[in-house]
């Protein structure tokens, strides 16, 4: 067989620059972070020592804390990634295939733009809008209702992160809708399937792909951010990348490089559970 | 076609979702008009000069950084995000698994923990922090982006639609004009765009690979880290959304028109696909 | 775990020194002995309101060192930024006592010389050579300015008056208390310890045993429920006594002045269990690539009039004693406020903050290090 047909070669020539690239200076750098963890540090001035040790990765067991910052940042993320999936699913269907040709476009512009205002600016206008004497609890008091107390809280961390990844999840669920040829919903209904068994049996599974694609970027953002928590967070709203923030602060680097570890592994666990559910073959 | 109820039905959600989307977006605009420093409700008074107060220098060069390394980020994303998809969608070679994991890697990881490894293999390397620092920041989940959405898109359509084209008789132009792009097209966009958005908007790799310059992003912080000026970010958020209008109008009507030719190519895979089915 | 001798920090320190880049003619040690002519730009790490245009726009056209300033809220994040980039990123930072010394050990810093601050010479005694920026008589950075961490309160919601530090550990304005998210508040509470329990024999709240500390850290667990949020950007602090979500808890003067600026009915004061403190020093850095722009720099915000411009925006007291008669005419009765010139007394009765190391005074090598008290912190969060 001509070298160039071998599939090897051709995966090989596809893939060379992008992990050269990763290889070069990413993932070394990673790995030489993952060795630190493995090290130690001087207390006075914090610089690393290396005296190889797994005492950063035992006290991630020992310490209570670890677990709880762990549990509550994906459980978030998954909180985040379910409600963008429940908000995004119909918005993406009615772009798709229900909306006219000037609808989509206004509506597809009105899903972007909110990208571009600025992440940071929108979190702390959600600040203003769950204050305490913010807008929805004076919304609230207008019409009757007690105030919510949800600002700087648990609850206001989920809604932001809701609010800003929205626009992730629900560009890719519209594309994976859109692609949806029309003659297989209607070769579904002319085999006697009804609305609903045509949108379970035949839309769903099709649009899955779109819907895991979207939902790596909602639950992975979650996963890994630290500034929503920190401008609108409470008293207990700490987020794995805060504690690893504060870590570095102190100049520990191999406890942070050790509870990095965590996300990852984490990750890892969402794309095989992603690959059994079949997510990954559409067809 | 759908029941009308249910086309009514997904017609007011969506209305919600793009309300729920632009209300905290308007009172942002509301608010670059705010007298006072300090953000509180209601808007004690009204003034327009925060405007001419945003346009400052610092700004501009915050702002030409920002859109230098997005460009820049986005188009090696784009190139090396659908090589990426393309060998791990069709092709079955030892460690596939492991490549779609480690492209998956930078956004998996909390932004800090990329800040710190790349700025600790910048230091090693002697390599001064400045924009080409922070674009290699930003092109490490840029790529996973597109990565992503092109491999969905992939996923879904058939490896037999290249064969197919050169066995009619196109070649690697042309198969890529009438087949490849419009396969891939509106996720290339949506992908790019993505991208582009997150680029813009980073903060946290950017922190560590941006030395003493600022992008916008960082410059927005400093702002409100002051808490004197804070309208002033307002203003920015507001120029970037009218701004940005005009591009993603544009980037709209790109996938729009692909959607004429993707009827035609949808014609073509449709073909194919039900010879598929039949098969099995 | 090795000691750091003294003997090898002032070896490091004479190698480090030998390293500075020429800044003028050199003397035998090492340091320069004239400003060269500045470099054209400048980078420095500061706390929030540190770098005003009010000062910063003269410098700038005086000198033509353009000043590019990053924020940093906390010690930690301050010494972060300066090991960045291997430490070239930055030419200098105003850090406080609980930095400086980490910063001085490890290498980040280089040591200056004094004689080419012709304001340095009026400084208040205490600060010309303090512990926290001056070892073994090398100095390494010039003292900026000091001030107390206040106790922040709402007149009008709040009464009566607090006039001690347990209205913010009491649970009477549950959920609208906040503190610095910051470890080194374990000093705070250690400080309060010091009256409310005075058989734990608290002397330095920033050296404590490891039962102290327990106490310490128990006293913040029974705060945790209390508290809204803990600010970690001082535009929060602002935001949450602005807004309605607290009416009591530790700040900085500058949050008081912004506030009261921004018509919120707040006062501050030193309560009467005393207060914890930063004493600030601006510090080169020991690969700075703009060193004449920072001497010019250091220089500058020595002079009576520019000591005086900042201590009247931040809330703080100059190290420049001859800048409190130029406080009083840009405001009436400020020097008396932020306590210029103030007594020797005073001075000592603010706790400055300081890195907490194992070596107590009493010679003990059973203190906490700053490392437990960061993982005490996180944990306490939770």
């Amino acid at each position: 067989m001509l070298f160039w047909r071998h599939p090897w070669a051709k995966a090989l020539l596809l893939l060379a620059p992008p992990l050269l690239a990763f290889i070069l200076v990413y993932l070394a750098s990673l790995f030489a972070l993952f060795v630190s963890s493995f090290w130690t540090i001087n207390p006075l001035t914090t610089e690393i020592q290396h005296v190889w040790n797994v005492q950063n990765y035992t006290a991630l067991w020992d310490s209570s804390v670890f677990r709880v910052v762990t549990l509550r940042t994906v459980g978030i993320a998954a909180a985040v990634t379910l409600t963008d999936t429940i908000l995004a699913f119909p918005l993406g269907y009615f772009m798709a295939r229900v909306a006219g040709g000037r609808s989509r476009a206004f509506v597809f512009v009105a899903v972007l733009l909110p990208l571009w205002s600025s992440y940071l600016v929108r979190v702390y206008i959600w600040r203003l809008i769950l204050d305490d004497k913010g807008i929805l609890n004076w919304t609230l008091g207008k019409v009757g209702l007690p105030a919510a107390n949800i600002g700087y809280s648990n609850w206001a961390v989920w809604l932001i992160f809701t609010y800003v990844w929205l626009p992730f999840m629900v560009l890719p669920v519209y594309g994976a809708l859109e692609r949806i040829p029309e003659s297989y919903v209607e070769a579904s209904r002319d085999l006697g399937a009804g609305g609903f068994t045509t949108f379970r049996r035949v839309v769903l599974p099709l649009a899955l792909p779109g819907v895991v694609a979207g939902s790596i970027f909602t639950f992975s953002l979650t996963l890994g951010d630290y500034v929503t928590p920190l401008l609108a967070g409470g008293a207990s709203s700490q987020f794995i990348g805060n504690v690893v923030y504060s870590q570095i602060g102190s100049g520990d680097v191999p406890s942070a490089a050790a509870f990095a570890v965590v996300p990852l592994a984490v990750m890892g666990v969402y794309l095989l559970i992603a690959r059994k559910l079949g997510a990954f073959e559409a067809l | 076609m759908e029941q009308r109820s249910t086309r009514i039905g997904l017609a007011v959600w969506s209305t919600l979702v793009v309300l729920f989307l632009w209300i905290p977006l308007a009172l942002i605009i509301l608010y670059a008009f705010n007298k006072s420093n300090v953000q509180s409700w209601p808007i004690p008074a009204f003034t327009t000069h925060w405007f001419r107060a945003a346009w400052t220098s610092e700004v501009r060069t915050s702002l030409w950084l920002s859109v230098r390394v997005g460009l820049i980020a986005t188009g090696i994303a784009l190139v090396l995000g659908s090589a990426a998809a393309f060998g791990v969608a069709r092709f079955r070679f030892f460690g596939r698994e492991a490549v779609s994991f480690l492209l998956v890697l930078p956004i998996a990881l909390p932004g800090i923990v990329t800040g710190i490894a790349l700025n600790a293999a910048f230091v090693a390397g002697n390599i001064n922090l400045s924009l080409w620092t922070i674009v290699v920041g930003h092109a490490t989940f840029c790529v996973v982006i597109v990565y992503n959405n092109v491999l969905a898109r992939l996923r879904r359509s058939s490896p037999s639609l290249i064969e197919a084209s050169q066995d009619l008789g196109a070649d690697g132009w042309q198969t890529f004009r009438f087949v490849i792009w419009p396969v891939l097209s509106t996720a290339l966009v949506a992908g790019g765009l993505l991208a582009f958005a997150l680029s813009f908007d980073e903060v946290i790799v950017t922190t560590f690979t941006a030395g003493a310059q600022n992008t916008i992003p960082l410059l927005i912080l400093g702002y409100i880290r002051l808490g004197q000026q804070l309208p002033v970010v307002n203003v920015i958020a507001f120029a970037m959304i009218v701004l940005t209008a005009i591009p993603v109008l544009l980037a709209q009507r790109l996938m729009r028109d692909t959607g004429v030719l993707r009827r035609s190519a949808g014609n073509v895979t449709e073909a194919v696909e039900s010879a598929q089915i039949t098969a099995v | 775990m090795t000691r750091i001798r003294r003997v090898h920090v002032l070896v490091a320190v004479l190698a480090a020194a030998l390293c500075v880049p020429a800044a003028g003619v050199s003397s035998g040690n090492g340091l320069p002995t004239s400003v060269g002519p500045g470099e054209g730009q400048l980078n420095l790490i500061a706390w929030e309101g540190y770098t005003q245009p009010q000062w910063v726009k003269p410098f700038e056209k005086a000198t033509g060192c353009q000043v590019n300033a990053k924020y940093a809220g906390s010690s930690d994040e301050m010494v972060t930024l300066m090991r960045q980039g291997g430490g070239s990123q930055y030419d200098g930072v105003s850090a406080s006592g609980d930095a400086s010394l980490r910063l001085i050990y490890g290498h980040d810093v280089q040591p200056v010389n004094p004689n080419l601050i012709p304001d340095w010479k009026n400084f208040i005694p205490a600060l010309k050579s303090p512990p926290h920026n001056t070892v073994k008589g090398v100095h390494y950075g010039i003292s900026l300015q000091w001030g107390p961490n206040t106790l922040l309160y709402n007149t009008k919601l709040v009464k009566p008056a607090p006039t001690s530090w347990s209205v913010i550990y009491s649970p009477k304005y549950k959920g609208k208390i906040t503190v610095p998210d910051n470890p080194i508040q374990i000093a705070d509470a250690a400080l309060y310890l010091a009256k409310a329990q005075p058989s734990l024999k608290i002397t330095d709240p920033y050296e404590l045993t490891s039962t102290q500390f327990n106490a310490a850290v128990n006293l913040l667990k029974q705060q945790k429920p209390l508290i809204k949020k803990y600010w970690a950007l001082a535009s929060d602090e602002i935001d949450l006594f602005k807004n309605g979500d607290a009416v009591v808890g530790a700040s900085w003067p500058y949050q008081t002045n912004t506030l009261q600026a921004a018509k919120v009915p707040v006062k501050d004061l030193i309560p009467t269990e005393g207060a914890t403190g930063w004493a600030d020093t601006w510090m080169m850095s020991a690969h700075a690539k703009h060193p004449n722009c920072m001497y010019k720099w250091m220089a500058w915000v020595s002079t009576p009039k520019v000591q005086a411009e900042q201590a009247i925006y931040f809330g703080e007291t100059p190290a420049n004693p001859l800048a409190c008669p130029i406080m009083n005419k840009l405001s009436p009765g400020s020097a008396a406020q932020y306590h210029c010139g103030a007594s020797a007394s005073y001075f000592n009765s603010i706790k400055f903050w300081k890195t907490p190391i194992a070596t107590c005074d009493n010679g003990q090598n059973d203190c906490m290090d700053y490392t437990k008290w960061q993982q005490a912190w996180t944990q306490l969060k939770g």
